[in-house]
């Protein structure tokens, strides 16, 4: 049984279990208040499973890509809940987690995952449908791009507003159970941080 | 609250406001651990702290400082009580950092969370200073970091604190580090100017004392303003560089401590006398430059007010203050804060618990 919280777009949490799917899930689209919302989310999504920390496995954590504000909320919440409870953490890239829903949902063929990277940009990741263990095979990404310099597909173009975090969760159960690697344990910002160098400027003409 | 030990409260302090990653553990009113995670070196070469790489330099340090902080206090995570977060006033991507592991900690081991006031944490750090009896109260506390120059008036540290004045555009060790910069010295300036000073006439050149005219002390008496003095020593000093002159680099440095110094003193002194209390606490950085703590010790003596200044793990940005903010505040009965509380960048002092 897994915990598992991303907030790569907004923040979306989750209880699941390999052979019970998603127990509970809950989530809030808003982009912005990922450290008002992640406290109460984690403990409402436990009490509706009807689980204690002690039972989990181990939290599933979404490492983006994402905005880099609110996408690191979910991953110190991640990090700080599974050194809490003395569990260990999980990460997943997010794109993934689209791609297995979508494809658990009866679609085929090539897909292009894409969210909102803000200022007129966008992440994206491209899929190649199913592999025998049922684990979305990412061909592409992730990525950031201008929307007219993410790469052409010949599938569907998924412009994703929302990461599941129950989808997230259930790829964690059968990347777990195929034996597969996670993903790496750092946020994928795809941006280096705005610095603003200030250059010794003077102040007299 | 039930099982809450309310006469000495083990608790667990999260503070990511500025640059350091600070988790801090303690028992009532007992330090067991100060762990501090700075992310200094990474904004040299920017000069100053560059708001996202705090903040992506706290995700990093959270866990593995949160792990050094509970072994060093020999503890183990069930018998806390409590978790204490700095909810602001800091750079609001780094604050969110700490908040959201806050409450994903509180979550996980089902423990109360505190949600306080980072500059009222300054005042609290005196409680764990073990080199004297704390203060009581009132108190004045001057708050002087690369953050913050805040004077505040303490009549109770968890009910009744009172902003008299703050920087009203950059913070004390801001200008540090700017001035820094134009003498062309490495960040953080505030070490490089007491250093250079120390060997420097700091009566060589008379620079200004922001917000100390008349005109400015009636609507200004306890405010500071630092941006003009940044000024006016990067006009000095590129009129000697016009005039071919080599720059008194160490001259330079201790007239402009100086100003700094004496501004911060007089304002805060002036503060003890009108308002009638006998103590003033020192918090913050800027503590540690060697011409503030002097100038203090000096104005508070002549002054006939008692001078506390906590070591300067406790003054530096810190956990174990946040920690015994929300032990003071369980032991005086305060109720926790809900799960919902936001990161405030622009959190008002007179906010000492968020809920
Ligand atoms: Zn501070």
């Amino acid at each position: 049984m897994l915990l598992a919280i991303d907030s790569s777009t907004g923040t979306s949490v989750a209880v699941v279990d390999l052979a019970g799917g998603i127990l509970a899930e809950q989530a809030i689209d808003d982009t912005m208040s990922h450290a008002e919302v992640v406290g109460a989310l984690l403990g409402d999504t436990l009490r509706e499973a009807g689980v204690v920390p002690a039972d989990l496995s181990a939290v599933a954590c979404g490492m983006g890509p994402g905005p880099f504000t609110g996408l690191r909320i979910g991953i110190a919440a991640a990090r700080a809940f599974a050194f809490g409870a003395g569990k260990p953490v999980v990460p997943l890239v997010s794109h993934d987690a689209v791609a297995f829903a979508w494809y658990s949902a009866g679609n085929e063929g090539d897909l292009l995952v894409e969210t909102d990277a803000r200022r007129k940009e966008l992440y994206w990741s491209a899929y190649a449908g199913l592999s025998a263990a049922g684990l979305p095979v990412r061909v592409g990404g992730p990525g950031l791009a201008r929307p007219e310099d993410v790469p052409e597909s010949t599938g569907t173009r998924l412009e994703a507003a929302a990461v599941s975090a129950g989808a997230l969760g259930m790829l964690a159960e059968l990347t777990w159970a195929a034996g597969n690697d996670f993903a790496a344990d750092e946020p994928l910002y795809l941006r280096s941080p705005d610095v603003s160098i200030s250059s010794r400027k003077r102040v007299t003409s | 609250m039930n099982g809450v030990d309310r006469a000495a409260p083990l608790v667990l302090g999260i503070e990511t406001s500025c640059d350091e990653t600070g988790i801090g553990i303690v028992r009532g009113r007992s330090l067991l651990s100060n762990t501090i995670a700075s992310s200094m070196d990474e904004h040299a070469r920017y000069g100053g702290v560059v708001p996202e790489v705090a903040a992506r330099a706290h995700l990093e340090a959270l866990v593995p400082a949160l792990t050094a902080a509970v072994a060093e206090a020999g503890i183990t995570l069930d018998e806390l009580d409590a978790i204490a977060v700095t909810s602001g006033p800091g750079l609001s991507g780094a604050l969110m950092v700490g908040v959201g592991a806050a409450k994903a900690l509180s979550v996980a081991l089902d423990k109360p969370i505190y949600a306080v006031n980072h500059l009222v944490g300054h005042v609290g750090a005196d409680i764990l200073d073990e080199s004297g009896t704390p203060f009581e109260y009132p108190t004045i506390a001057l708050l002087v970091s690369g953050g913050h120059t805040s004077l505040l008036l303490v009549r109770d540290l968890v009910s009744d604190v009172e902003l008299l004045g703050e920087t009203i555009d950059d913070a004390a060790g801001e200008a540090f580090d700017k001035v820094a910069r134009l003498l062309g010295l490495p960040y953080p300036g505030g070490p490089e100017i007491d250093r250079l000073a120390a060997v420097g006439n700091q009566t060589a050149i008379r620079f200004p004392r922001g917000l100390t005219h008349p005109k400015d002390m009636a609507k200004h008496r306890y405010d500071f303003s630092f941006s003009g003095l940044k000024t006016s020593v990067a006009r000095w000093v590129e009129k000697q560089q016009d005039l071919g002159n080599e720059v008194p680099v160490a001259d330079v440095a201790a007239s402009f401590r100086e100003a700094v110094a004496d501004v911060l003193l007089t304002k805060a002194i002036a503060a003890c006398a009108d308002h009638g209390v006998p103590r003033l606490l020192l918090g913050g950085g800027v503590v540690a430059n060697a011409r503030v703590r002097e100038l203090a010790a000096e104005r508070a003596a002549a002054a006939g007010v008692a001078l506390r200044i906590p070591p300067l793990s406790l003054c530096t940005d810190n956990g174990a203050m946040i920690a015994e903010l929300g032990a003071q505040l369980i032991m005086a009965g305060h109720a926790p804060s809900t799960l919902d509380f936001p990161a405030d960048s622009t959190l008002p002092v007179t906010e000492i618990q968020v809920h």
